[in-house]
């Protein structure tokens, strides 16, 4: 348990049977009064935010929450579907769920699953992620206009802006924490 | 050793900490060294503080930080140390010496209080408090105006400063807005209905306090008599005691009362003051029986005890108390 000494910005606490996460905290005090803590808090699982104080006498559950690192197999129905290579215990997450992160989701890509008492919340993908372009106007040669880019396709389905001289079948690596072009992929 | 023998000495002694678990210590001098000029501000502002209250004939005096018996607050936690208590405030001792015939005294000294951190607390901290006799609460607020002015004066040459890009006009005519207007304007709601539904604080801190001191510094006077445990009631109102809070860009930056000076009702109000604590489940400080003894000898005053670790902030626009002292306790 935590006391509401224990509060602080980033901590995750479980209130009314759903994990939150503090994302703005004070300590206020005013004179001779009570001590209070000036939470914002956010629902990790419906993102919805609001402000409360808290007195030194409440108590908190801590949110049990852990990541887990799970490989991705396959899409069905809605379903993103993910397996623990250690232990080959699988589970899936909705649309909803995964987010954007679904433009970015390829065959066994190795991502992180945030768990809440071992229900699946949310998906952490690493920073960089390889994609293959599946479809690309052709490069016309002598268009070196620099600053130019044109829209490609991935494997994904996720529409990217590249630039000119990326060709159909190249491999590229996108910054998934921007969503952007990064550097083509020899090989 | 390399071509930079002393960046090569410091990357190695960081290694060495990474590998017992220590804080590399460079990275601290280094912090500190950038607070330089703050420091300077603040060395400034306590040379500053103690020339305004020498030319008004205030005596310095200096009382035990060590002592016996804090007054009982039920929202204010002593450190024990020993057999004894760090001072929470130097107000018991310092009216003892009105009692004996010190009329105008002032002090500038360290306080402490039980888990109190925050951008605006530090456990450890520095208090100034003055007192006045045959004078009341009125009369600190001038006093109150006149030191700000003189401090931003001093330091800016000017009677206004800039807190958070906001400007703060010291020569306009301060805000007083007594407790009960300010609940009834911000708040929507009585000073009894928020005392009924126990939530005095919670409201003077979300609705109140970020309207006080918007343009010009703000005094909240009149408190409810049950939060002013050691201020005289108002004649006209006995529910109200003579206490104000001052306050500048939403920040509560001193306290003051006329203080109660009757040792009959000054008793059973530490006597109300410990059952709160019990309440709370806090031990009772021992009776401070010779601060008791001593009040019926008080003449008529007024006290204030005002936060300078705030009062740098402000002057020098920092968001933290944390920016204005070398060591913030979590830099030991």
């Amino acid at each position: 348990m935590y006391s509401a000494s224990d509060l602080r910005k980033n901590l995750r606490v479980k209130l009314e049977g759903d994990p939150y996460i503090i994302t703005e905290f004070n300590f206020v005090k005013p004179g001779k009064g009570q001590a209070l803590y000036r939470c914002k808090l956010k629902n990790m699982i419906t993102g919805n935010q609001f402000e409360r104080t808290f007195r030194s006498v409440d108590v908190f559950e801590p949110a049990d929450l852990q990541e887990k690192k799970m490989q991705y197999l396959y899409e069905e129905g809605g379903q993103y579907h993910f397996m623990d290579n250690a232990s080959y215990e699988q589970l899936a997450l909705s649309a909803d769920q995964v987010g954007d992160a679904v433009n970015f989701l390829i065959d066994n890509l190795e991502v992180e699953i945030l768990l809440f008492e071992d229900k699946p919340l949310g998906i952490s993908l690493p920073n960089f992620v390889d994609l293959t372009v599946t479809r690309a106007d052709p490069w016309a040669k002598g268009d070196s206009v620099s600053g130019n880019s044109k829209p490609v396709i991935l494997q994904t389905g996720y529409q990217i802006q590249a630039p000119p001289f990326i060709e159909e079948g190249e491999k590229i690596r996108v910054d998934t924490r921007t969503g952007e072009y990064l550097t083509r992929v020899k090989g | 050793m390399t071509d930079h023998p002393r960046t090569g000495t410091v990357v190695r002694f960081i290694e060495d900490c990474s590998d017992c678990g220590m804080e590399p210590h460079p990275s601290d001098s280094w912090k500190l060294a950038g607070k330089l000029d703050l420091l300077r501000i603040r060395g400034e502002i306590l040379h500053l503080i103690r020339l305004f209250f020498r030319e008004r004939h205030y005596l310095e005096v200096e009382t035990p930080v060590l002592i016996p018996a804090p007054a009982p607050e039920p929202h204010i936690d002593a450190v024990a140390c020993g057999d004894r208590y760090l001072q929470t405030s130097p107000e018991l001792c310092m009216k003892r010496l009105l009692a004996a015939g010190y009329p105008r005294i002032f002090q500038v000294c360290r306080c402490f209080r039980e888990a109190e951190r925050g951008s605006r607390h530090l456990p450890e901290f520095t208090m100034l408090e003055w007192y006045a006799a045959e004078r009341d609460y009125r009369f600190l607020m001038d006093e109150c105006e006149a030191l700000l002015r003189f401090l931003s004066g001093a330091l800016y040459g000017k009677e206004e400063f800039t807190y958070r890009g906001r400007s703060m006009r010291l020569s306009d005519s301060w805000e007083r807005l007594s407790v009960e207007q300010a609940f009834r304007t911000y708040g929507g709601l009585s000073v009894r209905e928020a005392l009924a539904e126990d939530c005095f604080d919670e409201v003077l801190v979300s609705r109140i306090e970020p309207n006080l001191g918007k343009e010009r510094p703000t005094f909240l006077y009149d408190y409810p008599v049950e939060l002013a445990s050691l201020a005289r009631t108002k004649e006209a109102d006995p529910r109200v005691a003579e206490r104000f809070e001052l306050y500048l860009g939403g920040i509560e930056l001193a306290n003051a009362f006329s203080e109660l000076i009757d040792s009959r009702e000054q008793a059973l109000r530490f006597e109300e003051a410990q059952q709160q604590q019990v309440a709370l489940g806090k031990r009772p400080y021992p009776w401070p029986g010779r601060f008791i003894e001593a009040l019926s000898a008080m003449p008529p005053s007024a006290g204030i005890a005002l936060g300078v670790d705030r009062l740098v902030m402000l002057l020098t626009d920092q968001a933290s108390v944390d920016d204005v002292v070398a060591f913030p306790p979590e830099t030991l």
